[in-house]
């Protein structure tokens, strides 16, 4: 299936060219246009699923062809177990971000939804990217589309919100781009050849010192701000409040995932042992972060600035799986990004709804809503649920198997992590108790109207996944598993803790081959 | 008895005609009246573009040399006959309407655009201080007196005089230092110069003359501590003209400047190495840090363009092949964006004149969609982000940096390039997200402008998805250099 992972990148962004020739008067055409060419683009991404190896770890469809020769940038794009259902969530999330806002965007109809499509060959850039120039230009390209949806289509302090996350974005990517040609004439001095192939790259054993650990630090603090790990996380808050709708479910449901995709692909296997020297810290900032958000989130006045905090302590979770090291700990960190994205998504969707009836998001102003809006509340329910992790729902699994890996590693920590779980439980309860249940207290609330088609036909999407994942984990899970083993041998082989049973380790060298799986496209299994 | 001087006019063909077209459009100017002037851009845009051909047709034919060594035409030269002509061009078309509706259009303007293009032309050409000199004198008096040109502003006597004054200030280090390096070296010649100083330790009065050039050279280029001009000329002088200054003045300084340290002071590298890398820390920083504090456009983009002066300084410092194409990919790239980004400026105007304020900008996404577009890519690609010609450029500069060791100078320049973002996007703000108080800008429609901003936009599109046939063109430019 060649072409495959091109298509899905770039068919929005020339949607979004074609749709520049609609008259700006066109606005329901522009809607149509805009969800139809989303909707499109998921569908074609679906064969990354169904056509998906599940016992190979190397990329698949991937495609090859140079692109700056005389530098050893190419335009290198596949997808393994670590990103391919993370392009799914994307497509995914896209078209139900774009219907979101069908009544909520007014103003700018159509810069809105361009703005969204080429964001959307931003993000599955980023997945997809295997070479790092071409995945700092997709980095760095998919900032502008965000600013210009919080700054544009945000609430009353936008300016500052979206120049804050610019801003703050800025100073960590520039520093990986001083890493990234860092790594590139490092590894080229060292073997000949020059090269930003991240196949590549990740196969050279870097020589451990203060070098590598720099480089590590450049990394991941791009990415730690981009997940927000604590104390990097203050943009967060900001974003979120001010974003439009379809704006924060983008921001919460693919973006912050960029941060963790980022240790996963570029942190772990291209520095292991700075990483696996700094684990310590990331686990302390990561626990911080967990019962920090989880704490903060309590005392929320705003729904919003609510489920703002509370990614700050899910991401917690992930980052606390990720460096685990242990396959339970990597698939649940892989896994609860998923579900992280899928719940929070949700949750801001349905806020969304409420402030586009009510114009507010305070607490304070709701209570009582089961009896105008029940079929609001029963979904809004069952998001609330899986957020905090209620078993037979997708929080849980990812949860569970991050709790799993951090007690192999240490009990004290994951006895500290499973707070965070609890601490979900209080402030997520507590607001849908006083959001949902009681009497009705604001005369405006007595005649809300209930979710209309279009609103049912968004969330549905989301509730199902959230209940599929919760019931039979393994059709995702299964998909990580092979990639995530070689990983963990990659790292281990690579920092010199080569203590692995035999099956395992040998998978490691079978890591994308350069020069035969590089070019060649992986032949799809039915 | 001295031999009869063999004069070979072939390599200066370029600079002979620009040089010539300028004179023609002076003359085309005593014919009696025929009311518009337009014809005369038309004139000066013919000669730039048969310019432009004539070193595309010479291209990778060799090198050739006149004058006894004195001009040297040759890959190099030929890559920057290729820009400034092409900075001209699109500046004159900038110029057409402008200049129109400004009430300033003469044939003065054009005929010393020319004059000022054909020194700039020179300087890239030169191979000898005494050219080098006679290069940047006809380039700045040309420019002292276009920066004048809407004399009834007294902005534009101020920057004129100030420009002028400074100038010459500036010309008189140069000439100082010239004398004290054939004092020391008994000539004038690039390559005498450096076989006279090769293997020897080095000489007080050769560094001396050597600081005192690098004084007048950071002086043009504007790069701190020699920066103090900058701000008001660009403000004063008319947009096109500061455009000018802004892109090919300094493309042709550089363009000295390089074939000075980079090729043929190679023997005394690590003296000049360190003045350089204060010099490019001290312009960034400066440049980019007094920059956020600017309202006025035409003054931001001064201390943008101070800025971008530190990047380009970088591959100075790195040295070496991959830094000078570096640097030289960087002026390609730099001369499309800031001559578009000028451009827009040229277009948009008040009742009351230029529309300069960064609030006349309030709202232009709204009004002029494609304008607003225009500028926000302008300026994406100053601030550097991909997939547009000014990331491309830093990636460059910066991995040269790397490549050589300097890490902590590259780190400092893409810091530099995390707070220019906050000044840029502060025009990107105005423009989409905040709804205009009182008079605006309003666009003007132009041909010859719209024509120019395209042609820049392609410019900046084409560097920024395909760089790799223009990276192979700055190192094969380059290559003459370091044989």
């Amino acid at each position: 299936m060649r072409g495959l992972l091109t298509a899905v990148t770039f068919l929005p962004t020339l949607g979004a060219i074609a749709l520049m020739l609609v008259p700006r008067t066109a606005a329901r055409a522009i809607r149509l246009g805009a969800f139809g060419i989303s909707l499109a683009t998921f569908l074609i991404s679906l064969p990354l699923y169904f056509a998906f190896d599940t016992d190979s770890a190397d990329y698949q469809f991937e495609e090859f062809a140079p692109w700056l020769p005389s530098l050893g940038a190419s335009y290198h794009v596949g997808v393994d177990g670590i990103s391919v259902l993370l392009v799914l969530l994307t497509t995914f999330l896209t078209p139900i971000a774009l219907a979101s806002a069908w009544t909520a965007i007014h103003d700018r109809t159509k810069e809105f939804v361009i703005t969204m499509l080429v964001l959307e060959t931003g993000m599955v850039g980023v997945f997809v990217s295997l070479d790092l120039f071409l995945f700092y230009v997709f980095w760095e390209a998919m900032l502008i589309p965000m600013y210009f949806l919080i700054g544009v289509w945000g609430g009353t302090n936008r300016i500052y919100a979206a120049v804050k996350f610019v801003l703050y974005t800025m100073v960590g990517s520039v520093l990986m781009l001083v890493a990234i040609l860092a790594i590139y004439y490092q590894h080229g001095g060292a073997t000949g050849t020059f090269t930003f192939d991240v196949p590549t790259l990740a196969r050279w054993v870097m020589p451990p010192g203060t070098g590598q650990t720099l480089m590590f630090l450049a990394f991941a603090l791009a990415f730690a701000i981009k997940v927000p790990l604590f104390p990097f996380h203050t943009w967060l808050p900001d974003a979120h409040v001010e974003a439009p709708t379809a704006g924060s479910i983008i921001l919460a449901g693919v973006l912050l995932k960029m941060g963790t995709y980022g240790y996963l692909r570029f942190c772990l296997p291209l520095f292991p042992d700075a990483a696996l020297a700094f684990g310590p810290l990331v686990f302390a900032l990561a626990l911080i972060g967990i019962i920090y958000g989880a704490w903060v989130s309590m005392v929320q006045p705003d729904l919003k600035k609510l489920v703002a905090y509370s990614s700050v302590s899910h991401l917690g979770f992930v980052m606390l799986g990720i460096f685990t090291l242990n396959i339970q700990g990597l698939v649940g960190g892989l896994i609860q990004m998923i579900n992280h994205g899928l719940s929070t998504g949700a949750l801001f969707l349905m806020v969304g709804m409420i402030y586009e009836r009510r114009h507010t998001r305070l607490i304070a102003d709701f209570g009582g809503l089961w009896k105008v809006i029940p079929a609001f509340s029963a979904l809004f329910l069952v998001v609330t649920l899986s957020s905090l992790g209620l078993p037979g729902l997708n929080g849980f699994v990812g949860e569970f198997l991050i709790l799993l890996g951090v007690f192999r590693v240490n009990r004290w920590l994951a006895a500290l992590a499973a707070l965070g779980v609890i601490f979900a439980a209080v402030y997520l309860l507590w607001m849908y108790q006083r959001v949902i249940f009681g009497e009705i207290r604001h005369p405006e609330n007595e005649r809300l109207h209930d979710l209309t088609p279009r609103e049912w036909a968004v969330t549905i999407p989301l509730v199902i996944f959230i209940v599929f994942i919760g019931v039979y984990p393994a059709a995702f899970t299964a998909r990580t598993e092979a990639t995530i083993e070689a990983l963990i041998a990659q790292v281990q082989s690579k920092a010199g803790v080569a203590t692995l049973p035999a099956s395992r380790a040998e998978r490691a060298p079978a890591r994308s081959n350069p020069e035969t799986a590089g070019r060649a496209v992986t032949v799809a299994r039915p | 008895m001295i031999p009869p001087p063999v004069v070979s006019l072939g390599p200066l063909l370029p600079i002979i005609i620009v040089c010539a077209t300028g004179m023609l459009v002076l003359l085309l100017d005593l014919l009696p009246a025929r009311g518009s002037k337009a014809y005369l851009a038309t004139v000066s845009l013919g000669g730039l573009v048969v310019a432009l051909m004539s070193a595309l047709f010479r291209w990778g034919g060799g090198e050739a040399r006149a004058f006894r060594d004195m001009i040297i035409l040759d890959n190099y030269a030929l890559f920057f006959h290729i820009v400034i002509c092409y900075a001209a061009a699109l500046i004159v078309l900038l110029s057409m309407d402008y200049l129109e509706r400004q009430g300033a259009e003469s044939a003065e303007y054009y005929a010393l655009l020319l004059f000022s293009t054909s020194g700039m032309m020179l300087l890239s050409a030169a191979n000898d201080l005494i050219i080098v000199f006679l290069g940047i004198e006809l380039m700045s008096l040309s420019l002292y007196v276009l920066a004048g040109l809407f004399k009834w502003r007294p902005q534009a006597s101020e920057a004129s005089m100030k420009y002028f004054l400074l100038g010459v200030f500036a010309s008189a280090f140069l000439l100082y230092g010239i004398a004290l390096l054939y004092g020391a070296t008994g000539s004038t010649n690039f390559g005498r110069m450096t076989s006279a100083v090769a293997g020897k330790p080095a000489d007080t009065l050769f560094l001396l003359g050597l600081g005192f050039v690098m004084v007048g050279l950071g002086f043009k280029i504007s790069a701190v501590p020699f920066h103090m001009w900058a701000p008001d000329v660009y403000e004063g002088a008319p947009t096109s003209v500061t455009a000018l200054i802004a892109t090919a003045s300094k493309a042709a300084v550089f363009a000295a400047l390089i074939r000075l340290v980079i090729a043929d002071l190679r023997p005394v590298q690590p003296d000049w190495t360190n003045a350089l890398w204060v010099l490019a820390v001290l312009s960034m920083t400066v440049g980019n840090v007094v920059a956020l504090a600017q309202t006025n456009l035409k003054r931001m983009l001064a201390y943008s363009s101070i800025a971008h002066v530190g990047y380009m300084l970088v591959g100075l410092v790195t040295g070496g092949a991959q830094g000078a194409a570096a640097v030289l990919f960087y002026l390609l790239a730099y001369m499309f964006t800031t001559v578009g980004t000028f451009g827009v400026i040229t277009l948009c105007e008040r009742s009351t004149g230029e529309a300069v304020d960064v609030g006349d900008y309030a709202g232009l996404g709204r009004r002029h969609p494609m304008l607003a577009l225009a500028l926000t890519l302008f300026l994406l690609s100053l601030v550097g982000i991909p997939p547009l010609a000014g990331f491309v450029g830093k990636f460059y500069l910066f991995g040269a940096a790397v490549k050589s060791g300097y890490v902590w100078l590259a780190v400092i320049a893409v810091l530099n390039s995390a707070i220019a973002a906050y000044y840029y996007l502060r025009v990107i703000i105005y423009m989409y997200m905040r709804e205009p108080e009182g008079e605006v800008a309003s666009y003007v429609p132009s041909f010859a402008g719209s024509l120019a901003l395209v042609i820049s936009l392609a410019g900046i599109l084409l560097l920024g998805l395909q760089p790799s046939p223009f990276v192979d063109l700055a190192q094969s430019a380059v290559a003459p250099l370091l044989r």
